[in-house]
């Protein structure tokens, strides 16, 4: 038994937090250096068009103004925008760093304006004249795939970026024509903004000297920045120095490895001097990527008693106008997880992933996955529907049992573990959902349109192994941990992630302070700078903790293990004689003890030289996952609609999650409230509008609408606790998964309150505007 | 133009273009910078500073607009470490930020919240802050952080 308090699992406020409270930590744009200047981008205001000239000399003339570089300058210098996941010759796409005779969306950069001050170079951005002969945008995705659609890239063939097509598996067609009855959907997953509160900044500082590029930048991958920016640039990596400071969100959008982030490097290296660059919240909007954006045609084959057999249809998804750096391999995670955590037989799906003259798609919270789960959780309410069965009952009859598990689904994901029916009959008890449904009876007998939703989902989480989850994505999946332990007994820990708000520095603080038995607070832990921290992968994908922590974890043990052989030697025991008991090493059923400070300092002093080991104690460890896990759960909601305005409330919001075992429940819960106001988002009211023309609408945050905290009620959340074999921790990942259960639920709730007024379809946003006309629609 | 404006209570005499604003004053003249900029327009409250008294966003207000005037930002909240504002308490405690990006303008909000009604109901808490946007936490632990340090006041008086 342990002697001391265990860290782990407690409730334990973080260590990041008072130098964010006090203003006293600094992001990329608060960084100044000696002869800094800084970058303001020309950008187009057209979604396609020829370049006809651009004039750069009102600009080059403007007191301040340093420097004007266009593509001319760039062209057999430097490489394309750097992408893992490139579509095949003849559907890829060479994207340069500036815009090369043609312009493919609006906020393309086209030219970059470097000059003395801030408001200089946004001054001699608007000095640059650029002559541009429009041609026609292909911005609708069913349009972009009619064989006379405008082409994106007029050498391609047509407009796709990558195609999957369906296997024509037999197995489906034979569930199909057994069925009682297909609902057939088609679902808008639209496109929305990430908006990370603090936008891309990037200040890059070549040192002519040492020669070495030192690069801050705002971005959730620091290594991956590195190994890039070297590629693209022609650089030596050990030349390049990548750090991302305090990273004001990502959320998906700041794992791509952008077009500005190799050219500020290549700018300040013609320049020798540092240069910077800090989004607008415009260009944040045009120039970042963008999520979802998907059509799904779907149908689902289902049993009278509500047993879905099987689907089949198409996801189309948008690529937007070049392939980022995941982008076009983000769709493909969604056909794999369109089972949700149900038994069904077989699917069937094709991916269509398309060109739009639009800002490119990556990932975004969830990545593919949320709009797999939202697909299969409306095609379940549909079935619900055609066989009058209840939506919780329905979605009973097709879980996986428990004793199913490690399951194969239809779609080859090998699930590692999950109790969905656990989560769900917390839920169900914790929303007290008779009598939710009796409330609802009774308003509705009132003429109130009240509905209630529901959503079980399960996602797939710290990908791995290394050997592909998606057949183009060119990363590793392990992650890095190091620990050093200092001649005091101190700890220093690296690791290969990158946090930005998840919390890592307190959650692998607690981790060394279990295994140590010393204090939290004598613990330190570094990231996001490449010269510091062993190569790793960076932040993702609900990989921070399962991975990351993983590997932080291994190198633990690994300290641990040598520390305990130095201090049976110097105990006099066997090895096999010396155990940890939370505090100290002691010899089996003896008095002799030895703290890990006591270790530490003679690892270190070495007077009593150990045979067979090297001096110092520290340990660096790489973990592989040799497989996914599956995190799950069970949300319900209430909401009621303004007859008369179409207005959505949202008055009750339960999640009972299950990310396995938890190392902070408070940083947990950060994560659920997050990701589930995020989903909800989504759904109420985000959306990236462009014009026919490709214009972009939503190009500030008046336009585009964010949730806001007057918009919810207090969430409610209970957990269960299903631990994954696949790590030493049994952790799941837990980023992903209130945006992923949001999302459908609050639609489901929407749908149930509006059906007895005939509304059979909505698709998100439900705004106001759209409800209403559903209701108008429904009423004639 | 010359202008002189207390910050944080010190008096910073400064020449400025007319067209600097305040929220580029303070962190690119003066160095302050935990005040952030989030999106230009008066929307996500990043930049959001007490000008006598009073939440107002600095993305949006011109520096010479405040000559003569008391301008409070973060930093300026707390002196040391050991001596938090009791809304940077609650902050912490109840764990009300992740990315910290939208911190200080929501702190700046929610203090001068606290000074004009100092026992705030949840309502009241989210109809403050519906000017300053928050992309990591779904405002819930900030609701709980201004709770927080409202009780902290009451213990104080």
């Amino acid at each position: 038994m342990p002697v001391r308090p265990v860290s782990v699992g407690q409730r334990i406020k973080r260590r990041e937090d008072p130098r964010l409270i006090r203003g006293l930590s600094s992001y990329t744009d608060d960084f100044k250096l000696h002869g800094m200047l800084h970058a303001a981008f020309v950008r187009s205001d057209y979604a396609a068009g020829k370049i006809e000239k651009i004039d750069a000399s009102r600009a080059l003339a403007r007191k301040g103004v340093v420097a004007v570089y266009t593509f001319d300058d760039l062209r057999g210098k430097v490489g394309r925008t750097p992408c893992v996941a490139r579509p095949e010759p003849g559907r890829d796409a060479e994207h340069p760093l500036l815009a090369d005779k043609f312009v493919r969306w609006v906020g393309q950069p086209i030219a970059v304006v470097i000059a003395e001050d801030r408001y200089v170079a946004r001054d001699g951005a608007l000095d640059v004249s650029v002559e541009i002969t429009p041609l026609p945008a292909n911005i609708d995705l069913k349009r972009a795939l009619e064989p006379d659609a405008p082409r994106v890239y007029a050498d391609h063939k047509d407009n796709i970026a990558l195609h999957i097509p369906r296997s024509m598996n037999p197995e489906v067609e034979k569930l199909f024509a057994e069925a009682d009855g297909v609902v057939k959907l088609e679902l808008v997953n639209q496109k929305v903004a990430p908006v990370s509160m603090e936008g891309r900044a990037v200040l890059a500082h070549w040192d002519e000297g040492p020669q070495k590029l030192t690069l801050w930048t705002s971005t959730q991958v620091p290594h991956l920045v590195k190994q890039s920016v070297a590629q693209c640039l022609g650089l030596s990596e050990i030349r390049i120095r990548v750090i991302a400071p305090e990273v004001g969100g990502g959320f998906g959008a700041k794992i791509p490895v952008y077009a500005e982030e190799c050219l500020l490097p290549w700018i300040s290296k013609q320049l020798r001097r540092p240069v910077k660059w800090s989004e607008t919240r415009t260009e944040n909007l045009m120039g970042t990527t963008h999520g979802r954006g998907h059509i799904h045609e779907i149908e689902g084959a289902y049993k009278k008693t509500g047993e879905l057999l099987a689907l089949r249809g198409r996801v189309i998804s948008d690529c937007g106008a070049y392939p980022s750096f995941f982008g076009a391999s983000i769709a493909t995670f969604t056909p794999l997880m369109m089972p949700g955590c149900y038994r069904v037989k077989a699917i069937d799906v094709e991916v269509v992933v398309v060109y739009t003259n639009t800002m490119a798609t990556d990932a975004y919270r969830g990545a593919g996955r949320p709009e797999a789960a939202y697909t299969v959780e409306r095609v379940l309410d549909e079935v619900a529907v055609a066989t009058g069965l209840d939506a919780v009952e329905v979605r009973r009859r097709n879980f996986i049992p428990k004793s199913a598990f490690p399951f194969t689904t239809a779609t080859g994901a090998v699930y590692d573990s999950g109790d969905y029916e656990l989560s769900l009959a917390k839920a169900l008890e914790r929303f007290d959902y008779p009598a939710a449904r009796a409330k609802q009876a009774k308003a509705r007998a009132e003429g109130k349109l009240v509905g209630i939703g529901v959503a079980t989902f399960t996602e797939i989480c710290g990908l791995g192994p290394s050997t592909g989850a998606s057949p183009i994505q060119r990363t590793g999946s392990w992650e890095a941990g190091m620990v050093r332990v200092e001649p005091t007994g101190n700890v220093i820990i690296t690791t290969g992630v990158s946090p930005h708000g998840q919390g890592q520095e307190t959650a692998f603080a607690q981790m060394a302070a279990d295994a140590f038995g010393i204090d939290g607070n004598d613990v330190e832990v570094l990231h996001g700078d490449t010269d510091v921290v062993t190569h790793g992968v960076g932040t993702f994908g609900s990989r921070g903790l399962v991975v990351g922590g993983t590997a932080v974890h291994m190198a633990l043990e690994k300290v641990k293990a040598k520390a305990s052989r130095i201090a049976a030697h110097l105990l006099d025991a066997k090895p096999d004689q010396v155990t940890f008991d939370g505090e100290s090493f002691r010899v089996t059923g003896g008095e002799r003890k030895m703290s890990f400070r006591q270790v530490a300092e003679a690892a270190h002093l070495w007077n009593v030289p150990i045979p067979g080991e090297e001096p110092g104690l520290e340990a660096v460890a790489r973990f592989e996952p040799t497989g996914t896990t599956f995190p799950f759960g069970a949300h319900f909601c209430e909401v009621e609609v303004d007859p008369d305005t179409g207005e959505v409330a949202l008055t009750r919001y339960l999640a009972v999650d299950d990310a396995g075992k938890i190392v902070n429940p408070l940083l947990a819960d950060g994560q659920r409230l997050g990701g589930i106001i995020q989903g909800l988002g989504q759904a109420m009211c985000e959306e990236v509008v462009y014009d026919e023309s490709g214009q972009l609408l939503t190009a500030t945050l008046m336009d585009y609408a964010m949730p806001k905290a007057h918009m919810f009620p207090r969430i409610e959340l209970d957990t269960t606790c299903t631990p994954t074999h696949l790590n030493p921790l049994g952790a799941k990942g837990i980023g992903e998964l209130g945006t992923i259960g949001s999302t459908p639920c609050i639609v489901s709730a929407v749908l149930d309150a509006l059906r007895p007024r005939g509304v059979k379809h909505l698709d998100m946003p439900l705004k106001s505007e759209r409800v209403w006309r559903a209701l108008q629609e429904a009423a004639r | 133009m010359k202008i002189s404006v207390t910050v944080n209570g010190q008096v910073q005499e400064r020449d400025v273009e007319p067209r600097t604003l305040l929220v580029h004053f303070l962190r690119e003249n003066l160095g302050l910078t935990g005040t952030h900029i989030g999106c230009e327009t008066t929307i996500c409250g990043a930049c959001t500073v007490h000008l006598d008294g009073r939440a107002v966003k600095s993305c949006t207000m011109f520096a010479v607009q405040v000559d003569g005037r008391a301008v409070t930002t973060v930093e300026g909240l707390a002196k040391d470490a050991e001596h938090l504002h009791p809304i940077q308490t609650g902050f912490w405690e109840e764990h009300g930020l992740q990315c910290g990006y939208c911190t200080p303008g929501m702190i700046m909000t929610t203090s001068a919240l606290l000074a004009e009604n100092a026992n705030p109901s949840e309502a009241e808490i989210r109809h403050a802050i519906e000017g300053n946007i928050c992309r990591c936490t779904g405002y819930q632990q900030i609701v709980n952080a201004v709770q927080h340090a409202a009780r902290l006041g009451k213990g104080a008086r």
